[in-house]
C-alpha cells in the first residue's frame, strides 16, 4: 500500500506564477500599480482598488510569526504529529500558512513574533512549498 | 427590516439527540422537520417557502413532498440557519411565501447519508492551506487562539473556564450528551488536540437535526404554541482560508453581523437576557464577547471565569451546554436558535427566569461567516 501522501496544491491560471516562483527558489507576491497594496493569496486584480494593473514581485522572504496550533491528532496524511501549523506574517504584508522547519514543534520554541525566513521545501517534480525556518542572525 | 414583523411559530429537534445509528442524513431532516410541523400545527401543504443548508432544498422538499414557491439553500456552515431566518423574514415580510420551514440535519457521527467534506487541491485552501497539515475544523480553528490571548492578556484557565461553565449548563438539560460536572484542571489535563486546545475545549462530534416554522406576526397568534418574534438580525461572511481573516484579534463576520442585528433590533447589551454564542471551540465565546461589544476583549476571558455566564450569573451564556457539551452535529446553529426559542417560550430545561430577549450568534467555517438573531417574547 502506497504511504498517505501530504495534500498537494494543484496550480490554476491566476496561481501558476506563485509556484513556478517556489520552484526557482522565489516567494512571490503581488502589489497593485494603482494603490501599491501588497496582497496574497494570488489573482489578476487587486482586491482593495479592483485595478486588474498589478505586477508580480519577489518577496523578501522573511517575517514573523503570528499564531500558529500544534496539531496532534487527527494529523493529517503525510504529517508526524505533534506538526505546527503556522501563520506566518510576511515583512511586506501579507500572511499565509505554512509550517515551521529546523525548529522544534514546542510552545517553548515557537514563540510568537519570532523573526522567520522562507526556505523553500520540494514536495516533487512540480511543487516546492514555501516553508519558514527562525531567521539566522 | 421592521421588528417583530415575524414569528417562530414552530420549532423542534430531531426525537432523538447524540448516536442515531438508523437514521439517514436526510432521514434527520425529515424527523426534525415532521417534529417542528407538529409543534406548529401545520400540514405539509401549509409550508411554502423551505430552507436548508449542506443538503440542497430539492432534496429536502421532494423527500418531505413539499411545493415551495420560496428557496434559500445558502450555506455558508453552522450559521447558514441564523442566515436562513433572516432571509425567510425578509421574504415573508415581502410576501413571497407565508409559511416557511428551515431545516438542519447532520449524520455527523455515524455517517449514513453524509458526503464527506472535500477540499479541490486547486482550490485557494486547497493550494495555500491544505499543502501545510490542516485537517479538520480541529487544526484550523484555534489557529487565532495564541495571538488573541497575547493581545488580550487571556489565559490557558479563563479559555478552560468556557468549557466548565457550560458544562454547568448542560447538566440542567436532559438532553445534554455531557452532563458530569468537569474543572479547569480536567480541561487542562484532557487529551490534547491541537496546541493550546484539549478534547474538553473541541466541540462534540454528534448526530441530529432541528427544523423551525417562521411566519408572519399577524398570523402568529393564531398558533398553539406562544409566538416568538424576530426582532432583529444580521450576517456577514469574511473569508473560508482562516489564514487570511483580516486580524486574529476579533472576528470581521462577527462584528459586522453582531452590530446589525443590536442596531435593527433596537436594543443595547443591558437588554439582553440571554445569550447563546456558537462555540463549536472554547474561544468563540471571548471573540462573541468582544466582537458583539459586550465588553473590551480583555475582559472576556475573566468575566467567564468569574461565573458570569454560569447558572445564577448575570448573562446566562449558552445555557444548553452548547456545542462543547449539549451537541455538535457539525453545524451547531440550528441548536443554538432551538435554545434561543425554548428561553423566550419559557420552556428550556434550563430556564432562565423572565428572560424577554434572546440574542443568538452563530459562525460558520473557521470564522469565514456569522449570523446574529435576537429573538423576543413581547410584540
Ligand atoms: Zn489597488
Amino acid at each position: 500500500m502506497a504511504e498517505a501522501q501530504r495534500a498537494r496544491p494543484k496550480p490554476t491560471p491566476e496561481t501558476q506564477h506563485f509556484w513556478d516562483g517556489t520552484q526557482a527558489g522565489e516567494l512571490r507576491l503581488q502589489r497593485c500599480d494603482a494603490c501599491d497594496h501588497v496582497y496574497f493569496p494570488p489573482r489578476p486584480f487587486c482586491p482593495k482598488c479592483a485595478s486588474r494593473k498589478v505586477s508580480i514581485f519577489k518577496s523578501s522572504g522573511k517575517g514573523k510569526l503570528y499564531s500558529y496550533v500544534i496539531n496532534h491528532r487527527p494529523a493529517a496524511p503525510g504529517f508526524t504529529p505533534p506538526y505546527a501549523i503556522a501563520v506566518v506574517e510576511l515583512d511586506e504584508g501579507p500572511r499565509m500558512m505554512s509550517n515551521i522547519v529546523d525548529c522544534p514543534q514546542t510552545p517553548e520554541a515557537l514563540e510568537l513574533d519570532m523573526k522567520l525566513e522562507v526556505k523553500f521545501e520540494k514536495l516533487d517534480d512540480k511543487i516546492t512549498l514555501p516553508m519558514f525556518r527562525p531567521a539566522k542572525g | 427590516m421592521r421588528r417583530n414583523q415575524v414569528a417562530v411559530v414552530g420549532a423542534a429537534e430531531t426525537t432523538k439527540l447524540g448516536v442515531i445509528p438508523d437514521m439517514s442524513q436526510i432521514q434527520l431532516h425529515a424527523d426534525a422537520a415532521l417534529n417542528a410541523i407538529a409543534d406548529a400545527g401545520l400540514k405539509l401543504s401549509d409550508i411554502d417557502g423551505i430552507a436548508t443548508a449542506v443538503e440542497t432544498p430539492q432534496q429536502i422538499a421532494h423527500y418531505l413532498g413539499i411545493t415551495p414557491t420560496w428557496v434559500d439553500g445558502t450555506s455558508v456552515g453552522g450559521c447558514s440557519f441564523m442566515l436562513h431566518v433572516r432571509h425567510a423574514a425578509a421574504a415573508i415580510e415581502a410576501g413571497l411565501c407565508k409559511t416557511v420551514l428551515i431545516t438542519h440535519a447532520e449524520s455527523g457521527k455515524s455517517m449514513i447519508g453524509k458526503q464527506p467534506r472535500f477540499t479541490p487541491p486547486d482550490s485557494l485552501n486547497g493550494q495555500f492551506e491544505a499543502p501545510f497539515g490542516v485537517y479538520g475544523p480541529p487544526s484550523m480553528f484555534p489557529i487565532p487562539v495564541l495571538r488573541f490571548m497575547k493581545t488580550y492578556g487571556i489565559t490557558h484557565e479563563q479559555i478552560a473556564s468556557v468549557a466548565v461553565v457550560q458544562r454547568e449548563w448542560a447538566a440542567k438539560n436532559p438532553r445534554a450528551t455531557m452532563k458530569d460536572p468537569i474543572t479547569v484542571e480536567d480541561v487542562l489535563n484532557s487529551r490534547m488536540i491541537a496546541y493550546p486546545f484539549r478534547l474538553l475545549q473541541c466541540c462534540l462530534v454528534t448526530d441530529g437535526g432541528g427544523a423551525l416554522i417562521l411566519t408572519s406576526a399577524d398570523r402568529a397568534k393564531d398558533f398553539p404554541k406562544k409566538p416568538v418574534y424576530i426582532l432583529g438580525t444580521g450576517e456577514s461572511v469574511e473569508t473560508p482560508m482562516v489564514s487570511q481573516m483580516e486580524t486574529f484579534n476579533s472576528s470581521r463576520a462577527f462584528k459586522v453581523a453582531g452590530p446589525l442585528a443590536f442596531k435593527e433590533a433596537g436594543i443595547t447589551h443591558k437588554d439582553v437576557d440571554h445569550l447563546m454564542i456558537y462555540d463549536a471551540f472554547a474561544h468563540l465565546p471571548l471573540f462573541g464577547l468582544g466582537d458583539l461589544g459586550f465588553m473590551p476583549y480583555e475582559e472576556t476571558g475573566k468575566f467567564i471565569a468569574d461565573g458570569n455566564t454560569r447558572p445564577g450569573g448575570k448573562l446566562p451564556l449558552n445555557t444548553n451546554g452548547g456545542g462543547l457539551s449539549y451537541m455538535h452535529s457539525g453545524m451547531y446553529g440550528m441548536y443554538a436558535l432551538q435554545e434561543s426559542v425554548r428561553q423566550m417560550r419559557g420552556i428550556a430545561p434550563a430556564q432562565v427566569k423572565d428572560a424577554k430577549i434572546s440574542v443568538c450568534h452563530g459562525v460558520g467555517g473557521m470564522f469565514a461567516a456569522s449570523g446574529t438573531i435576537i429573538f423576543t417574547n413581547e410584540k
